[in-house]
């Protein structure tokens, strides 16, 4: 099929044929069930691994596949996303925001060891970041790493983790140095380090992920575990963030897209009054007002890309983006379950699923309330 | 050894299809397409027979119009060698394409044509047939397992009895049905490798083929929609209803 864009190629819509197939076999029939266990098996990362799924944006050498740009992240997600399930694409993709700052700060050796491996699926990784005494506030981290000899002693705790209970190697921001931004440096924490545990966390949504607080109690980590120079973690964890940000506004776009295409087959089946749902105009006016959105969302996230692409670093609009997407998310979720009715309000549908789960990309990522201070600044108001 | 698979492309099979208005065919027009599924599970098997190494060279071929390229591109990234084209606009019939495919098949001098047992468009179930026959070469249609054997192929088939083995002298042609593997997922690097394999454009004149017109599509119409059915509550009245409709 000709491409409506002109950012995808053949390519991209082959690769998404694939995804598509994966999906359905691997991981739609089994959505529910893990959503109950609120973990992902271990062996869905080494299936996806093998079709080649966790590999998009990593380089060859480690086992990525170079040359697959940025809007092959989209097509996976919105792939992914047909699943219906937000925590899907979080606990197995979770690496995408774990794994990049060694790719981008750490040496040859560390790739080697925490990042082939997850990108291969045979491990698991998670970034940890955020701690219950706050989240986007990165630069006032409290978890202290104090240098002991070749050891850092690691003490404090951090929440929320994305795959925080299986995760293998964790990517966690520590305080090497003084207060503020220049004291933060990034270590890889391996489960099974003394000192470390963990607990699940019950949520809203994104239940087959298996979210966690993680504690250290005088954690002793090497120091080659430490990614980039000491005290140099704040700028690595920002430019991470940028990506993060518009793969969680391209999730939520997708998930908008999946929210319109149910509710239209929906109107379509759905029969009151003796005729189809959408035969009514105020339906067919909200399916309208919901594609509008989607539309809308796709333009300013393909633009992004783009421009992520060319090597620039459109902080602010990106920030804007994850706004306008996440917002618009809440709109048409909104409306789908109006649409679906008593129907949405059933758990396990696709509608309800998303609707629940709408909150977290207004908030994880960056708040939407820290997203238009820190695009307000980088503008210069 | 040198392998033909042939590859059509199909209105993908999650597509509901639809009639044209005026009953000339189905809508094709901004319709997604894709490799037909049986012709995925030839191309599989032709890509496993060369992992082991029995077959060295596949040559994937498709017939029909300008956007059977992303066919032959499909065909490459699972792990064909280069491709052909024969590159006509219009209907193509069964006939026809067996013409071009025995043409392709001699000049390349392959020793075996793999195909899928039917397309999933008009399920015609010929072509692999009537290739065989015009080249006067033994035919295993219907395969479930494909072992090669030096000169021979031994072709396990799924009949209404049970299973069946042939086997055939090289060269042959095997069609493949559905259970014979399960297609592999094409990976992101295979894809991107295939834009860079050749594909060679040939057309009927090429090969000094004739195209046929043996079959005329008269009207294409929808299967009737199913009536409603009717619950019965005992066994006896199941039993008279079907007398009563004169089916026992």
């Amino acid at each position: 099929m000709t491409t409506k864009s002109p950012f995808y190629t053949e390519e991209h819509e082959a690769f998404r044929t694939q995804v598509r197939r994966f999906v359905d076999r691997e991981c739609a029939p089994f959505i529910d069930q893990w959503e109950s266990a609120e973990e992902l098996p271990r062996e869905l990362h080494k299936k996806a691994a093998e079709a080649g799924l966790l590999q998009v944006g990593f380089p060859e050498e480690y086992g990525g596949t170079d040359g697959a740009d940025l809007f092959y992240g989209i097509v996976l997600t919105e792939e992914l996303a047909r699943a219906g399930s937000g925590g899907l694409i979080a606990s197995l993709m979770s690496h995408g925001i774990g794994t990049p700052p060694i790719i981008h700060t750490g040496t040859h050796e560390q790739k080697l060891k925490f990042a082939s491996p997850v990108i291969a699926g045979d491990k698991i990784a998670a970034l940890a970041i955020t701690e219950p005494s706050g989240g986007s506030d990165v630069a006032n981290l409290k978890t202290r790493a104090v240098r002991d000899g070749d050891h850092y002693v690691i003490n404090g705790s951090k929440t929320f983790i994305t795959s925080g209970m299986r995760a293998d190697y964790i990517t966690t921001a520590v305080r090497t140095g003084g207060d503020g931004m220049g004291g933060v440096s990034l270590v890889v924490i391996e489960a099974g380090t003394p000192g470390f545990t963990r607990t699940p966390l019950q949520k809203m949504g994104w239940w087959c992920s298996d979210t966690a607080t993680l504690y250290f109690d005088n954690c002793r980590v090497p120091v080659a575990n430490r990614i980039g120079p000491e005290n140099a973690g704040f700028m690595a964890i920002m430019m991470n963030f940028n990506n993060e940000r518009i793969m969680l506004a391209a999730q939520a776009y997708a998930f908008a897209k999946v929210c319109y295409e149910e509710s239209l087959a929906y109107a379509r089946e759905r029969t009151t009054f003796g005729k189809p749902l959408i035969r009514n105009q105020v339906i067919r006016h909200k399916l309208i007002d919901m594609q509008t959105r989607v539309e809308a969302i796709k333009a300013n996230l393909d633009l992004m890309t783009w421009r992520v692409t060319q090597k620039q670093m459109p902080i602010a609009e990106v920030c804007m983006l994850k706004n306008f997407a996440t917002t618009n998310l809440e709109y048409v979720a909104n409306e789908a379950m109006q649409i679906f009715g008593g129907a949405g309000y059933l758990r396990g549908s696709k509608v309800d699923r998303i609707y629940r789960e709408t909150k977290v990309l207004t908030i994880g990522g960056g708040s939407q309330e820290i997203m238009k201070d820190l695009a307000a600044r980088q503008l210069g108001y | 050894m040198k392998v033909l698979v042939s590859v059509k492309r199909v209105v993908d099979y999650n597509v509901r299809i639809q009639i044209k208005p005026d009953g000339s065919g189905v809508v094709t027009d901004g319709v997604k397409h894709s490799m037909n599924p049986f012709d995925e599970i030839a191309m599989e098997e032709a890509v496993r027979l060369k992992e082991k190494g029995k077959v060295t060279e596949i040559i994937a071929v498709t017939l029909g119009g300008a956007k059977g390229e992303e066919t032959l591109r499909t065909a490459l990234a699972f792990g064909a060698d280069r491709a052909i084209h024969v590159k006509e606009e219009g209907e193509i019939q069964p006939l026809t394409a067996a013409r071009a495919l025995a043409a392709i098949f001699k000049k390349e001098g392959a020793q075996i044509l793999f195909t899928g047992k039917q397309a999933i468009d008009d399920d015609a179930n010929q072509t692999a047939q009537m290739t065989a026959a015009l080249l006067d070469l033994p035919q295993a249609t219907f395969a479930s397992k494909v072992e090669l054997d030096g000169t021979k192929a031994q072709v396990t088939r799924e009949i209404d009895a049970g299973l069946e083995t042939l086997e055939v002298d090289l060269p042959a042609v095997i069609s493949a049905d559905l259970r014979l593997n399960e297609p592999r997922y094409l990976k992101l690097p295979d894809i991107m490798k295939a834009k860079k394999k050749t594909i060679e454009a040939v057309s009927f004149a090429d090969l000094g083929v004739e195209a046929a017109a043996s079959l005329k599509t008269i009207k294409t119409t929808p299967p009737p929609t199913r009536s409603k059915g009717v619950m019965v509550k005992t066994v006896d009245e199941l039993v008279s209803a079907l007398k009563a409709k004169g089916l026992v």
